[in-house]
């Protein structure tokens, strides 16, 4: 399967009455969003108005509470279109053209729970922690329509679904618009990879999602992960929007589906691939609660790896607490076929970095890169502006009573940075 | 997924009032509904149990939410002891190490806020055992 990426790149985002990209610039007119977005009944029913901001970098912007956030992209050759199964038809996709606007983002935000969380500083020290400081925001702002309080499933869905229907319409823009840059990916057929690169480790990697429940979900092609088996993915249908992030906790190893698009491990995989190894596949596992869906899901990708004569595998984890049982699990059986494993993970090692990192753990699992101390103290400034809302920040992961102080300060844990310490290396503090 | 067990054999061990609320009556399992203990405690009394040789059905730190976050703790265990699995126990240790390592925040959690706590809690204990959520909340509502 191969797919072409055609990188269209914004380095400005302007509202105007005309929809279009020119000139690296995305032109565009908020209610001709708004209206795209209140086309899905659910997010008619769900919430109340929205309202747009734009955040770029450098900006004395806070954007916060961050629910999701989202790379604009269209296909413009092959089958199928963008979030398949969920905005798309459920068309297989990852094969042909897809551009891409790159420099900017969709990000949305707003209440969903009193709890929530999410900071993305356009400016300062807390910039240097997230990757999406360096990106020209459009913010999305939802409002809850009457009676969301006993609803919160359907209206997560509500802000999921408008979110990604907001980057639709932004991606669309660029159809028509030729790429400054291309990039062209490709992964083989079994056979043709062996016989392509007789002589490289076949490795693969195990990307594990997210799929614990309410706020904590995955979706695949539209269905929850937490109801799937463990399956094999080319690495371009991620590319194309096959897997979206329904997961609002955590903010700072949350995969946004921004991450799902962009995945280092297959950016790096693809780059080493006919070099030093031949890059086999995805695989696709799920972090579920129950202890029997982790046995099931974590016997079936060892039993994959060794399907496919793995000589390696790279897993990924996403999440806090419960989803490093599955890492270990799936790392050590993996192990156990022959296969030998890096795991890829952050670290809640408290405030002075002394404790256990993770909460399980296992002697073959003796390869590990990891995306920081989730734990680690910070101090963000004042800024001049905030998009969203402050009224969660003393009750957010990584907040404490008091964490907004009176001068306007932020003192709280790197869990509250939107990307910080991302499980799959998409950040700015692993030692790469 | 998460349906393969005989919910008969289930016992709910919670600190939770959503969960008695939406799910009492409502299954052939049992609940232990615990207001008086608090997060950890729930832990320690699941430890207890997989000491026992109950089985545990669900992982303890189910949820991205910080144990230091939240009050609320729902874990599945068998109704009766089966056998000593010293993989489970390892998981229920782990969790109260984990635990122990987050500082307290004191936060004072408003009415709010505690009910979404709950709602986590509860449906993550749902979509584990294959209960429906939200008609577990309509028919509380």
């Amino acid at each position: 399967m191969k797919l072409e990426l055609g990188y269209i790149q914004i380095n400005d985002i302007q509202f105007s009455k005309e929809c279009k990209v020119e000139a690296n610039t995305l032109y565009v007119d908020p209610d001709a969003v708004k209206a795209f977005m209140y086309e899905d009944d659910d997010v008619k029913a769900w919430v109340k108005d929205f309202s747009f901001d734009v955040a770029k970098p450098g900006e004395s912007v806070r954007i916060t509470p961050v629910k999701d956030v989202i790379e604009p992209r269209v296909k413009v050759e092959g089958p199928g279109g963008m979030f398949p199964g969920v905005i798309s038809k459920v068309d297989t996709v990852g094969s042909g053209k897809t551009h891409v606007l790159r420099g900017m983002a969709v990000v949305t935000a707003g209440k969903i729970v009193g709890f929530q969380e999410g900071i993305i500083d356009m400016t300062g020290p807390g910039a240097d922690y997230t990757p999406f400081s360096k990106l020209n925001n459009f913010v999305v702002v939802a409002e809850p329509a009457e009676g969301y309080q006993d609803h919160k499933h359907e209206y997560e869905h509500a802000v999921r679904i408008a979110g990604l229907r907001a980057a639709v319409f932004i991606g669309e823009l660029g159809r028509n618009v030729t790429p400054d840059e291309s990039e062209e990916f490709e992964t083989l057929g079994i056979k043709e990879g062996i016989e392509e690169y007789p002589d490289l480790p076949r490795v693969a990697y195990v990307h594990m999602l997210q799929s614990q429940g309410l706020l904590h979900d995955t979706y695949v092609y539209g269905v929850d992960a937490k109801r799937t088996l463990t399956t094999i993915i080319n690495p371009t249908e991620t590319m194309d929007g096959a897997i979206i992030s329904g997961n609002c906790v955590s903010a700072c190893d949350k995969n946004t589906t921004y991450h799902h698009q962009n995945n280092p491990v297959v950016k790096a995989m693809f780059a080493a691939h006919g070099k030093t190894l031949n890059y086999v596949c995805n695989i696709i596992t799920n972090e579920n609660v129950y202890l029997a869906d982790k046995q099931r899901s974590s016997d079936w990708t060892a039993k994959l790896c060794r399907l496919l004569d793995l000589d390696g595998a790279i897993v990924s984890q996403e999440g806090f607490g419960n989803p490093d049982t599955d890492l270990i699990m799936n790392t050590k059986k993996i192990e156990l076929q022959g296969v030998k494993t890096t795991i890829i993970t952050d670290e809640y090692a408290g405030q002075d970095g002394k404790s256990q990192s993770l909460a399980d753990a296992d002697p073959l699992a003796d390869a590990v890169v990891t995306g920081g101390n989730a734990n680690e103290v910070i101090i963000l400034p004042k800024l001049d502006k905030v998009i969203g809302t402050l009224d969660y920040v003393d009750v957010i992961a990584g907040g404490h009573a008091g964490s907004l102080r009176p001068d306007g300060t932020i003192e709280a844990e790197l869990q509250v940075i939107t990307g910080a310490t991302n499980e799959m290396g998409f950040n700015r503090l692993s030692a790469r | 997924m998460g349906t393969i067990g005989n919910p008969r054999d289930y016992l709910i061990l919670t600190n939770n009032p959503l969960v008695p609320a939406c799910m009492e009556g409502k299954g052939l399992y049992t609940i232990d509904f615990r207001p008086e203990l608090s997060y950890r405690e729930i832990l320690t009394l699941v430890r207890d149990k997989v000491y026992l040789g109950h089985t545990l059905y669900t992982h303890p730190l189910a949820g991205s939410v910080k144990p230091n976050e939240t009050p609320y703790k729902s874990v599945i265990v068998s109704m009766v002891p089966h056998q000593f699995d010293s993989q489970q126990a390892e998981i229920i240790a782990n969790a109260i190490a984990v635990f122990d390592k987050f500082k307290p925040i004191g936060w004072e959690l408003n009415e709010r806020i505690l009910r979404d706590f709950q709602l986590i809690d509860y449906t993550l204990l749902a979509g584990a055992i294959g209960f429906d959520a939200a008609a577990g909340l309509s028919k509380k509502i």
